[in-house]
């Protein structure tokens, strides 16, 4: 039998869900409904366990539908359905049409390495922390490349299109967009990984897989035991060697014939290049396994594997070590609820005065609670790649470093529109849960503070009111102060949505902000009278 | 009688006026003021369109404001994501017929934008503006990227001496100011002048240098060709958005002038206020921007 199609058939969808996923996160034109989203994401290991195990539903379905996946066939997901597994194959590809041509050899699995960090991963799980999901997750990781490098590079080539049209008086295909630059540090953490990533893919294929990723080595343990499996047949096998130079998984060794299925990707490389018709993928046979060593006049084709390249064991010995280090700096005192503001611009002259006291980062609306929040996001940022005002983005500190690349309700940047539910509608993990519109307009994220030694009608004696004027429910109202109006806040309605903050037009401190909820409650609904019309029908004032 | 009697004596003074435009540059506009029989019309009872038919035939027809080939920028308020019986942006309705007309006198292309404060694309659909402009022929422009808007500079203004301007502002031939009336939290009250917010990026610079004297500002920029007040909706109360549909009444009524401090007078009357207690207006006014004093200007009264 000809096994060939089923490389074809891997090709084709791998990248289908590649350019699927990577739009989701590019989009910045509001290209998608909710469903799309939710569906597009749906098969997506790490949110569909978290979804599953928080908001039971539909998550339990797509994660027996991948664990059983597994147990059939292999760790198909790694090369089918994992964007950031065919990215890297994207890499490997490019490598290997390099003019310098790569080729795979077989090394030894790094099993004691694997299990402990999926041990690291996995155990914080339990003491409610997932910050090392965050970090590690291939999906998230991929959203966070993505929406921090990708997406900006779409932009420009958008935006340079874009002026050449508005040039031309054409305003209707394309339009200018403007990108919020993210912390330096989360750029910086997601560009290591990238280049990280990148490097592996480059030179070893799926080492990044067969190594770190908690995902890989989850599925690697079902895959041992998959039903459909590749073999080498041990009378037709040459031993040629050009499965293993093909296999990125770099898990095929010729000498014994043998295949590490907890590393194979089933990315079906080896049934492509066999030219034995050696290699086979069938239901697993009931005979017991035959491992003899092949003898005979073929052996002389045997290769020795080759020794563990020890500096790159180095690599990712010490890379292990600072991501370790990075997780054992979560200080306990650095969490959210602590009575420290933050500051962290410092106070030009002729500025606003007085420092902004936070003492709680705003979490989005259908988070229901910051520790809610922190404990089920992965930071994989498709809310804040879908939320249309921009406010939503990754955080640095504001969480404290648990919560390090979740997002946040940023109110320098944007502010969250009170008819938007669109971060709930779209979480993939249930870290932000699906709210109605009428819920999200008695929902209180945060509450309003003033201070009015900054603000623009105490200090410079003029009329200012932006912070009113954006208002949803008028918990900020104008009040008389002399020949001028000052603001007055309601706590009580305020929904939290930060539009006072984003619009308050002084610097680097705002008169008025909102300071989070750490726990979400429930807003008053604004009391209003209705409003009369002085003037009779048809008459003039003039 | 005595308003049909104006309307055709108007027509060879419409004339007279055009062809100062067409001769003397946009910038003489003003100038030609005088030669008009009505400086200010004031339209009540109907539906946004049949009124604006009305008023822009009582002004001499749109061809006083619009020549063939010109290109016109129509500059409704849009500024936030709701439907328009919310009162908080522009009647479709009107800026529909508005983008009617300017193509019936024979504009190249007509342009509408806003620079918004929701999401602009929510916006321009929820409002109704969109689809309104896209049906009558006309284009919708964003207005969300700072990379719209060009730096000018300008003498005149007392706070305000640059800004950013959006392109459409600076490039096209013919600029028609479409506000709708509504209570305002930051300026007291919203109309023509305040709608030119709308047009420049750097809007907390405005509330940061005294607000009202920025708006009076602009003007030493521009002066829209035509103003036309949408009274039809008014939100009364908790403006510049509104809380719930409490606080809009339905007054069906229209302003329209070339005098962009009268149309906000006389607007604000409707609304109930005293103009010379809007600052801007007041300043406006004092600047020598127009006329704010409404028994010095000759008013045509229309009622359906």
């Amino acid at each position: 039998m000809n096994f060939s199609f089923l490389k074809k058939l891997r090709v084709v969808l791998a990248i289908f869900f590649l350019v699927l996923l990577a739009l989701l996160f590019i989009d910045f034109r509001k290209s998608f409904s909710k469903e799309f989203y939710l569906w597009s994401v749906s098969l997506q290991f790490v949110p569909a366990m978290l979804k599953a195990y928080f908001v039971p539903g539909v998550a339990i379905l797509s994660i027996t539908f991948i664990l059983l996946l597994t147990l059939f066939f292999g760790r198909v997901y790694c090369s089918v359905l994992c964007p950031l597994g065919i990215l890297q194959d994207v890499i490997s590809w490019i490598s290997g049409k390099s003019k310098k041509k790569r080729r795979y050899k077989y090394h030894k699995a790094w099993t004691i390495g694997r299990y402990i960090l999926l041990t690291i991963v996995i155990s914080p799980l339990l003491f409610g922390s997932v910050t090392m999901v965050t970090l590690l997750d291939p999906y998230s990781l991929f959203g966070r490349i993505s929406t921090t490098l990708f997406k900006p590079v779409a932009v420009v080539l958008n935006n340079i299109l874009a002026a050449g049209f508005a040039k031309a008086d054409v305003y209707n295909w394309l339009y200018r967009y403007d990108m919020i630059a993210v912390y330096p540090a989360i750029l910086i953490i997601t560009t290591l990984f990238l280049a990280g990533i990148g490097y592996t893919s480059f030179t070893r294929g799926r080492l990044y897989c067969n190594t770190i990723c908690p995902v890989g080595t989850f599925l690697g343990l079902i895959s041992r035991f998959a039903i459909f499996k590749i073999k080498i047949s041990k009378q037709d096998c040459t031993h040629c060697g050009r499965c293993a130079r093909a296999c990125k998984a770099e898990c095929i060794e010729v000498k014994s014939q043998t295949i590490d299925y907890s590393r194979c990707v089933a990315c079906f490389n080896c049934l492509t290049v066999c030219s034995d018709k050696a290699m086979t993928y069938n239901p697993k046979s009931l005979k017991p396994f035959v491992m003899a060593e092949g003898t005979g006049p073929k052996a002389a084709h045997k290769k020795v594997a080759s020794p563990p390249d020890s500096s790159k064991r180095k690599f990712l010995v010490t890379s292990l070590v600072g991501i370790a280090a990075l997780y054992g700096f979560k200080a306990p005192d650095s969490i959210p609820g602590d009575k420290k503001p933050k500051l962290i611009v410092p106070k030009p002259k002729g500025e606003s005065t007085v420092p902004e006291v936070k003492t709680s980062a705003v979490s989005p609306p259908g988070s229901r609670s910051v520790e809610r929040f922190n404990k089920i996001c992965t930071g994989c940022s498709l809310c804040v790649s879908a939320c249309p005002t921009k406010v939503l983005q990754p955080s640095f500190l504001q969480y404290g470093m648990i919560g390090m690349m979740q997002p946040h309700m940023d109110y320098h940047k944007g502010l969250c529109e009170f008819d938007c539910t669109l971060c709930s509608d779209v979480c993939p993990t249930g870290a932000i849960v699906p709210i109605t519109m009428d819920a999200k307009h008695l929902l209180q994220i945060g509450q309003v503070h003033f201070e009015k030694k900054n603000c623009i009608v105490e200090v410079e004696k003029t009329d200012c009111g932006a912070c009113s004027e954006h208002c949803p429910t008028k918990a900020v109202h104008m009040i008389p102060y002399g020949k001028l109006f000052i603001p007055e806040v309601d706590q009580k309605i305020c929904v939290g949505c930060g539009a006072c903050e984003y619009a308050c037009p002084t610097t680097p401190f705002k008169a008025i902000y909102v300071n989070g909820n750490p726990i979400h409650l429930a807003a008053e609904k604004p009391k209003t009278e209705k409003a009369k019309n002085a003037l009779k029908e048809g008459e003039f004032p003039f | 009688m005595e308003r049909r009697k104006f309307i055709t004596s108007g027509i060879g003074a419409g004339l007279a006026t055009g062809a100062a435009i067409t001769f003397g540059g946009i910038d003489n506009l003003i100038a030609g003021n005088a030669a008009l029989p009505y400086d200010l019309i004031a339209v009540r009872g109907g539906e946004p369109d049949v009124m604006f038919d009305k008023g822009i035939e009582a002004l001499g027809g749109m061809s006083q404001f619009v020549k063939p080939g010109q290109k016109v920028v129509i500059k409704p308020n849009i500024g936030w994501d709701r439907v328009p019986e919310r009162g908080a942006n522009t009647n479709p309705v009107l800026v529909k017929r508005i983008v009617e007309q300017c193509l019936k006198a024979g504009a190249k292309e007509v342009f509408v934008f806003d620079h918004t404060c929701h999401e602009w694309t929510k916006c321009y659909k929820n409002s109704g503006i969109e689809a309104a402009v896209v049906a009558a022929g006309g284009k919708m422009v964003p207005g969300d990227s700072e990379r719209y808007y060009q730096k000018v500079n300008f003498s005149g203004g007392s706070k305000l001496k640059e800004m950013k301007v959006h392109e459409l502002i600076m490039n096209s031939d013919v600029f028609i100011n479409v506000p709708i009336l509504k209570h305002h939290s930051s300026s007291k009250i919203s109309i023509c002048m305040k709608n030119m917010m709308g047009c420049v990026w750097d809007r907390g610079f405005w509330h940061k240098n005294d607000l009202h004297q920025c708006i009076a500002d602009f003007l030493h920029y521009k002066k829209p060709h035509l103003n036309v007040v949408d009274a039809y909706y008014v939100l009364k109360q908790n403006g510049p958005m509104g809380v719930s549909l409490d606080d809009v009444i339905t007054m069906k009524s229209l302003i329209l002038s070339r005098d962009i401090v009268a149309a906000d007078s006389a607007a604000t009357k409707f609304f109930g206020k005293d103009p010379a207690d809007i600052n801007h207006i007041q300043m406006a006014s004092a600047a020598g921007l127009g006329i704010m004093d409404l028994s010095k200007i000759n008013i045509n009264r229309i009622n359906l």
